[in-house]
């Protein structure tokens, strides 16, 4: 215990456990939704005819669900526990903090409401129409006025590096939705881009991958750099290499969007441009995944009987696995057999599920005990279960939609020798069946694991009134 | 100046600008600096709960650390 204490001042982390239980709850209610579409991609007749539980409607409510809700809460409640752990001073605007976490609730339920009414401006992770989005702006930018503040009050010098990749997310995210969303009310509920054609395209994909880049990257990246040297119980591996991974990569993510018009009617220089960086961002992904693992490097050991760091160093593993099969991708001619297939689908949950999820799942079993005063989670073996069923789900998932993609792929460019096509549209679909039936298994077996969460987080945090944390004198 | 000509310019200067920030970060005077900044995340004593504290409040959890 730090004996010399800044009087009367102690952490604001309310607001950090609001988060991080809202974070378990949507994680739960976000997977379900995508286990239930998944289910209907089997069974179309579990929409039952009615149009709100449609497809098209439920997908989106999927999407917002897991990325904003389950990744959004995460993402306030870390960056607002390591801004005050790496700069000993309480959370600035107590009163603006509590703004945004039920501000963001709010955000959340109306989708809820929204999407399976079919109210929705079509661009995809950015249906919610203009109401939603004047709010999503507002807690946004007291989002970055409660953090940037809380930096400015510091009373370390120095800004850690988790710091500056979630500074960056939070301005990068706040420019990318509002411009994307300008947008022209027509009635309440139903609003027009004010960008058109190609345009409105190359705004939209803009918006979209560093929607990928800075959502589900540079915060999660701030949290890799905070969570995994705590869990490891050692300083990161390079913290100059941490420095230069930061500027290269939210440098390079910016001109990425283009690889998903490949073979569109945007000019062919930009989706060149696009395919060039997106190969470049390899370098400093592969950067940040090294510079993550090596913080292990003499204690491996660790990972024999921490399932937490095992969540960590796994995440670290499909970050780098899938910040490959990303630039790969990207490249027109791979992109000419993958665009439009279930390839995508496989390669965006070996983000979401392995990097995404796993590194907040480790990041929460670490942050919980920390929270609730308590000496650990209610059982590292129940840890260790959800380890292996989230593990074991990523994996089903990927490789059904893998094989399912490619051939999806290879059967839609098949020419006979007349020029006709060798196979029918149902023939594909005919043949992905079984792959979607092992997709649902994996996702079954990932959803499994967070209902374990569940139960030991509730076995942690039940009896507990958490007592404030005082902030430490500095030195 | 045409504005090709303006692009190349700009290109060439992030490009510096990027060598810089690796220079800048390898320099000899940034070690110690770097060294204190990474120990940041393990300096604060928010550890979980101390067993002193939390004597009367054990759980059973069977697997704990």
């Amino acid at each position: 215990m730090q004996s010399a204490t800044v009087a009367n001042e102690s952490y604001n982390d309310t607001v950090v456990r609001q988060f991080t239980i809202m974070t378990i709850a949507w994680g739960v209610v976000g997977m379900f939704v995508g286990l239930y579409i998944a289910a209907q991609l089997i069974w179309p007749g579990l929409s039952f005819d009615l149009p709100y539980l449609t497809y098209s409607r439920l997908r989106p409510l999927h999407t917002n669900a897991v990325i904003f809700a389950f990744g959004g809460c995460a993402l306030f409640a870390t960056a607002y526990y390591v801004v005050q752990r790496t700069s000993h001073v309480r959370l600035a605007f107590g009163k603006l903090a509590a703004f945004t976490f039920w501000g963001w609730q709010a955000v959340i339920v109306l989708a809820a409401v929204t999407l399976p009414l079919g109210i929705t401006q079509s661009k995809e992770y950015a249906e919610l129409e203009w109401p939603i989005d004047l709010l999503i702006a507002v807690v946004w930018v007291a989002f970055a006025v409660v953090f940037l503040g809380t930096i400015a009050r510091r009373r370390i010098r120095h800004i850690y590096v988790a710091n500056w990749f979630y500074a960056a997310f939070i301005i990068t995210v706040a420019v990318l939705h509002i411009f994307n969303n300008l947008a022209i009310p027509v009635t309440l509920w139903k609003s027009y881009p004010i960008y058109t054609g190609v345009v409105d395209a190359m705004m939209q994909w803009w918006y979209g991958h560093n929607a990928v880049g800075f959502f589900l990257t540079a915060g999660f990246l701030g949290m890799m750099y905070y969570f995994v040297p705590k869990q490891a119980g050692r300083p990161v591996y390079s913290y100059r290499l941490s420095v230069v991974h930061f500027w290269a990569l939210i440098a390079i993510y910016m001109w990425a969007g283009p690889h998903h018009l490949h073979y569109t009617s945007l000019p062919d220089w930009a989706q060149s441009l696009g395919m060039v960086f997106s190969l470049i961002l390899l370098a400093p992904s592969w950067g940040g995944m090294i510079n993550g693992i090596m913080t292990l490097s003499g204690a491996w050991h660790k990972l024999r009987t921490d399932p937490i760091l095992k969540f960590m160093i796994v995440a670290l593993s499909f970050y780098g696995m899938s910040t490959f099969e990303g630039p790969m991708m990207s490249i027109k001619t791979v992109n000419a057999l993958s665009h439009y297939t279930d390839w995508t689908i496989g390669h965006v949950h070996s983000g979401a599920l392995g990097w995404v999820a796993m590194m907040t799942i480790g990041s929460l079993y670490c942050l919980i005990p920390r929270l609730f005063n308590k000496d650990a989670m209610y059982s590292t073996k129940l840890i260790d279960v959800h380890f292996w069923t989230s593990t074991i789900g990523v994996v089903l998932y990927a490789v059904s939609m893998w094989i399912s993609g490619i051939t999806q792929g290879l059967m839609w460019r098949a020419f006979n020798d007349d020029g006709t096509l060798t196979y029918s549209f149902i023939e594909t679909v005919k043949f992905t069946y079984p792959y979607y039936g092992l997709r649902l298994l994996g996702g079954l077996v990932f959803f499994s694991g967070m209902l374990v969460m569940v139960w030991n987080v509730w076995k942690t945090v039940a009896d507990v009134r958490p007592e404030p944390v005082a902030v430490p004198q500095p030195a | 100046m045409d504005i090709g000509t303006l692009r190349g310019v700009l290109t060439a200067i992030l490009l510096v600008l990027f060598l810089g920030i690796v220079f800048w970060a390898w320099s000899r005077k940034r070690g110690s600096e770097f060294e204190q900044a990474a120990q940041l995340p393990l300096d604060d004593d928010d550890q979980p709960r101390a067993a002193a504290a939390d004597a009367g409040r054990d759980n059973d959890g069977e697997g704990k650390q």
